[in-house]
């Protein structure tokens, strides 16, 4: 087991400037990705897990910006570097994009330009960080197709997205992650588009090409399911805020934080009796700007403290460790 | 992709059709006809037409044909190309207009161009720089130009031209070169003379264009698209002129079938203004003297100009949007 | 907590409502809804505002240049204009005016001058501003006079009349034409849908102004001011209507799929009662947005027409015919001040442009 990471967020804060007022969409977010292990993060829509994607990447919307924290390429080493403090358009965070961490998008239909063949796009992908010429770019494109499980990858390079299916785009879109040989790859929501049997097939590939090149995996999710199959550690994000990080069966066989084990009961189990209803978490998710005081789970926890939840939120889980953000195991501890 | 061609060429032939119908209503819609115009035209000189001689010259115009033989009668000289006699001149309406419609298309063709070359970099900037001080400034310009309607702003150019430079800034021709044969000095003298009516029948066309060129570049930053070339670790500028401004281009292609009616429209009226020799002033005159033929003639040329205009910019939207190309649809 | 209070009644309004309440952030667009509402209360009051008889000419004022109000003389306040002497250069034959230092013309509110009907109705001759002793050969020219010698201010305001509502009866006759062919477009769909868009394309790719042209002068010159005005507003309104049918077929092809809408016709609504009550509401704001864009469009035509000598014909005022005497260099460079009758065509386009845009995005704020 490794124990060394490849790249370290500590306790990133991102804000977006709206006409309403400043809305924080990551709060104190500590995360690690360890070569050969997949990180899951996972959480409903609107909690930040897409931003947290992005603003390792830099590439964050104009209007939203890192205000704390670090993301740490290669920490602990001589080559240490703070992605958060580069200036976004520059050469040295440009090589890091695709070349060190490279981004498999949800929507296999859109996340790929009409206009151009994938071919096109796969080459300027290639060369884009270690130019090897356009003969041997396109023979790299060819094999990644082949890879990726496309099959006549040869005739299908000079094919436009729009004559593939919805699964083809993802495995070009997987494709597109891995031109750049990176040992980083985010995935965000790469399945969620798709159909159930090609969500398995899809993720099958992921699984197997991020043991084939011991890549780090950071996969985004809602679906606890995708987690139980294919991640080695978790982290549960709730409006902003990782609430629980864990192995994953841990996270499955003693969930620390309520919220974590609420998503849990809302997942269909085989084993239920006919026409039990599917447990769900009461409420909705607050809009980012009516952001509950403390611990932004209160208003809909089962288990809240009244004066203590909402006056304050419960400490943030220390960096590299396994634990729940919760006043309820702090008082146990 | 064939499809799609043969679709847009019977759209054509269907425009041409309908130009070709309006034009023959206008011709007739005057009370009396050709004939009685001729008469009155002759009168006015002194000579005289029996009503015999009448009689036989409707006859041999078709005129005591039924309207729809008429029309017919009348598309069929068209087509060889004898559009009748223009009465104000006396002379075949072909040789009246003249040089006047390639002039027509010069200007129309040089606002389009400049429309095109001043609205594509603003519009990228105004979006990709959105809320900035330039994007106020050319969103403001924008607004100006299509408030003011391009008769307007020749009618001040010349103003000011003429009051405070002493210049005159109408016509296509300095005066030694009006009336002489075409050269290559001539020609020079013209592309010296288009530059100003191109730039007056362009500001509406280019505000237009700027809004919706930033308002579809707005769009297309926003599509996943973009973060994933984004995420390839290429550049910002580059990124953005490949992929997101390619697919605004393609409404961008597609708004030059409206644009050039529209700068053919304005081209008339400018004209008048600015004394172009063009067929704008010709027209007026035709439709004042009620010389139908003649005016006739115009408005279907005008029309069949445009109709081509349209057929350009439909394989212009085929060439720079593969899906069509292949699949026939968008 | 007020927010969540202000959200609650955002989700209750209705779809007219949450687009006024979008539209009053739109500043520019706000002060463009003023801006035309004063124009249109100019339009009403048009010859209370007028000072001079818009139609009198008199050879002896031709040309006058502007003239402004002298707010005080040597007995303190005392609001006047200077009479004005014309003498003709015998080299150019043109008129110079100077005034007359001995005249003062003393300018009172609510003085009496032309007469008129007020509203079309009341009889009166009270202007909002004018001289104590009107005479024939004297009057107040804040924008100079015309050839003919015709109070260009006056005419002005008149014009706002024909050439604001020439606009409106347009888009009204344009929206009615639409509706209908946009409507049954984008509802029945199919052959219909399709032979009415070919139409459209085909109306579009016409060039407007030689069309108009031969149409407006094939107008019998007999005809009346009133019958020529319907004339023109029929054949600007009959190519206008293609852009509000676009925006109107859009809408209904966009709200046949929307659940409400299926959800009304399983409940067995009428196609009558799903149109008035369910879709209508919801693309109104649409509607209305797409009108107060083609009204400048309308507005312009008009204007190009009668400059052109096709539209409207004098003894008609509109601002195309006040423009049309600026036609030019020659009584331009003589006469400078005749461009003004510019200004408010400027000025009405501009707003309407940005209300328009303001409407449109206060409709559908997702494009």
């Amino acid at each position: 087991m490794v124990e060394f990471s490849l790249l370290s967020v500590r306790e990133l804060a991102v804000e977006f400037r709206a006409d309403t007022g400043t809305v924080r969409a990551l709060d104190s977010v500590s995360l690690d990705l360890r070569p050969g292990r997949v990180l899951g993060v996972v959480g409903e829509s609107g909690c930040g897990k897409s931003v947290t994607a992005r603003a390792i990447l830099r590439i964050l919307d104009r209007n939203g910006s890192i205000v704390a924290g670090r993301v740490l390429l290669d920490p602990d080493t001589p080559a240490e570097t703070d992605l958060s403090q580069l200036d976004p358009e520059s050469q040295r965070m440009r090589g890091v994009r695709g070349a060190r961490v490279g981004l498999i998008f949800q929507e296999p239909m859109s996340a790929l330009s009409m206009q151009y063949t994938i071919g096109n796009q796969l080459i300027e992908a290639i060369r884009a960080h270690n130019d090897p010429g356009k003969a041997a770019a396109r023979e790299k494109a060819i094999a990644l197709l082949g890879d990726a499980g496309i099959p006549r990858p040869e005739t299908r390079i000079d094919a436009y997205p729009f004559q593939l299916s919805g699964g083809l785009r993802q495995r070009v879109g997987i494709a597109l992650a891995l031109a750049g040989d990176p040992d980083i790859l985010i995935a965000d929501e790469p399945t969620t588009a798709l159909d159930v049997t090609t969500q398995a097939q899809i993720l099958t590939l992921l699984r197997r090409l991020q043991q084939e090149k011991n890549i780090a995996l950071m996969l985004i999710t809602h679906d606890m399911g995708v987690i139980a199959q294919m991640a080695d550690d978790v982290a549960v994000m709730y409006l902003g805020r990782v609430v629980e990080y864990a192995p994953v069966g841990e996270l499955f066989h003693a969930p620390r934080h309520p919220y974590t084990r609420a998503l849990l009961r809302s997942v269909p189990d085989l084993r239920a009796t006919p026409r039990q209803r599917l447990a769900t978490i009461g409420g909705a998710v607050p809009q980012p700007n009516a952001r509950p005081t403390g611990c932004p789970f209160h208003p809909r926890c089962p288990e809240v403290i009244p004066g203590r939840c909402d006056a304050a939120p419960p400490a943030p889980i220390p960096p590299g460790a396994a634990g729940a953000s919760c006043f309820r195991l702090e008082d146990a501890a | 992709m064939l499809n799609y061609i043969a679709r847009r060429l019977m759209l054509a032939v269907i425009t041409c059709a309908a130009i070709s119908v309006l034009t023959f209503i206008i011709i007739r819609l005057p009370p009396g006809d050709f004939v009685d115009a001729y008469i009155a035209n002759l009168a006015s000189t002194g000579s005289t037409v029996t009503a015999d001689q009448a009689e036989a010259m409707r006859h041999e115009y078709g005129l005591d044909r039924p309207v729809i033989v008429q029309y017919f009668l009348w598309i069929a000289r068209v087509v060889q190309g004898d559009f009748g006699v223009s009465m104000m001149w006396r002379r075949p309406v072909t040789e009246v207009i003249g040089d006047r419609l390639w002039l027509t298309m010069v200007v129309s063709f040089a606002a389009l161009f400049l429309t095109w070359t001043i609205a594509l970099p603003i519009g990228i900037y105004s979006a990709v720089r959105q809320y900035s001080i330039g994007d106020y400034i050319a969103t403001m310009l924008g607004f100006m130009g299509l408030a003011i309607p391009n008769f307007l702003l020749a009618l001040i150019l010349m103003y000011f031209g003429f009051r405070y430079l002493g210049l005159s800034v109408g016509g296509l021709f300095s005066a030694e070169y009006a009336q002489a044969g075409w050269s290559g000095a001539k020609l020079w003298d013209l592309a010296k003379h288009v530059p100003l009516p191109a730039c007056v029948l362009a500001l509406a066309g280019t505000a237009q264009l700027i809004r919706i060129m930033r308002a579809n570049l707005l769009d297309e930053l926003r599509k996943p698209y973009v973060v994933t070339a984004k995420a390839k670790g290429i550049g910002n500028l580059r990124v953005i002129l490949k992929y997101p401004v390619r697919a605004a281009l393609n409404p961008f292609a597609s708004s030059i079938a409206y644009i050039f009616p529209y700068l053919v429209s304005g081209s008339i009226i400018v004209s008048l203004v600015l004394g172009l020799p063009t067929v704008g002033p010709l027209l007026l005159q035709a439709l004042v003297a009620q010389d139908m033929y003649l005016a006739g003639t115009i408005v279907l040329l005008l029309g069949l100009m445009t109709v081509v205009g349209t057929l350009i910019s439909d394989l212009l939207l085929m060439w720079i949007e593969p899906r069509l190309r292949l699949t026939g649809r968008l | 907590m007020s927010g969540s209070l202000a959200d609650e009644r955002l989700a209750q309004a209705g779809q007219l409502r949450l687009t006024w309440i979008r539209f009053k952030r739109h500043k520019l667009a706000f002060i463009s809804l003023f801006v035309i509402v004063l124009f249109y209360l100019v339009a009403i009051f048009a010859d209370t505002l007028a000072i001079n008889d818009p139609h009198a000419t008199d050879a002896r004022r031709s040309y006058i240049p502007p003239q402004s109000i002298v707010w005080f003389d040597d007995t303190g306040f005392n609001p006047h204009v200077s009479g004005l002497t014309g003498k003709r250069d015998m080299k150019t034959f043109k008129i110079a005016y100077v005034p007359d230092p001995n005249r003062k013309l003393k300018v009172v509110l609510f003085a009496h001058g032309y007469s008129y009907n007020l509203f079309g109705l009341i009889p009166t001759d009270i202007h909002l501003i004018g001289l104590q002793t009107p005479q024939p050969i004297d009057g107040i020219f804040f924008l100079g006079t015309d050839q003919l010698g015709r109070d260009l201010f006056s005419r002005m305001m008149v014009a706002t009349r024909i050439s604001l509502s020439i606009g409106l009866v347009s888009v009204g006759l344009s929206l009615t034409l639409g509706i209908l062919l946009g409507g049954v477009s984008g509802l029945y769909g199919g052959i219909v849908d399709t032979v009415i868009q070919r139409i459209i394309e085909v109306i579009r790719s016409i060039p407007t102004i030689p069309l108009w042209m031969g149409v407006a002068a094939a107008l019998p010159n007999t005809w009346s001011v009133v019958q020529i005005y319907f004339a023109i507003t029929l054949i600007i309104s009959l190519i206008g209507w293609t852009e509000l049918a676009r925006v109107v077929r859009g809408r209904f092809l966009a709200l046949r799929e929307e659940d409400f809408v299926i959800a009304a016709e399983l409940v067995g609504a009428s196609q009558l009662r799903i149109i008035l009550r369910h879709m209508l509401p919801s693309f109104l704001s649409h509607i209305i947005a797409a009108v107060s864009l083609a009204l400048p469009a309308m507005i312009i035509s008009e204007t190009s027409l009668s400059f052109l000598g096709l539209g409207l014909r004098p003894p008609a005022i509109s601002w195309g015919i006040l423009l049309q005497d600026a036609q030019n260099v020659q009584v331009l460079s003589g006469a400078p001040w005749l461009l003004c009758a510019a200004i408010p065509v400027v000025l009405v386009i501009l707003a309407f442009n940005f209300l328009g845009d303001g409407l449109r995005d206060a409709a559908d704020p997702y494009g």
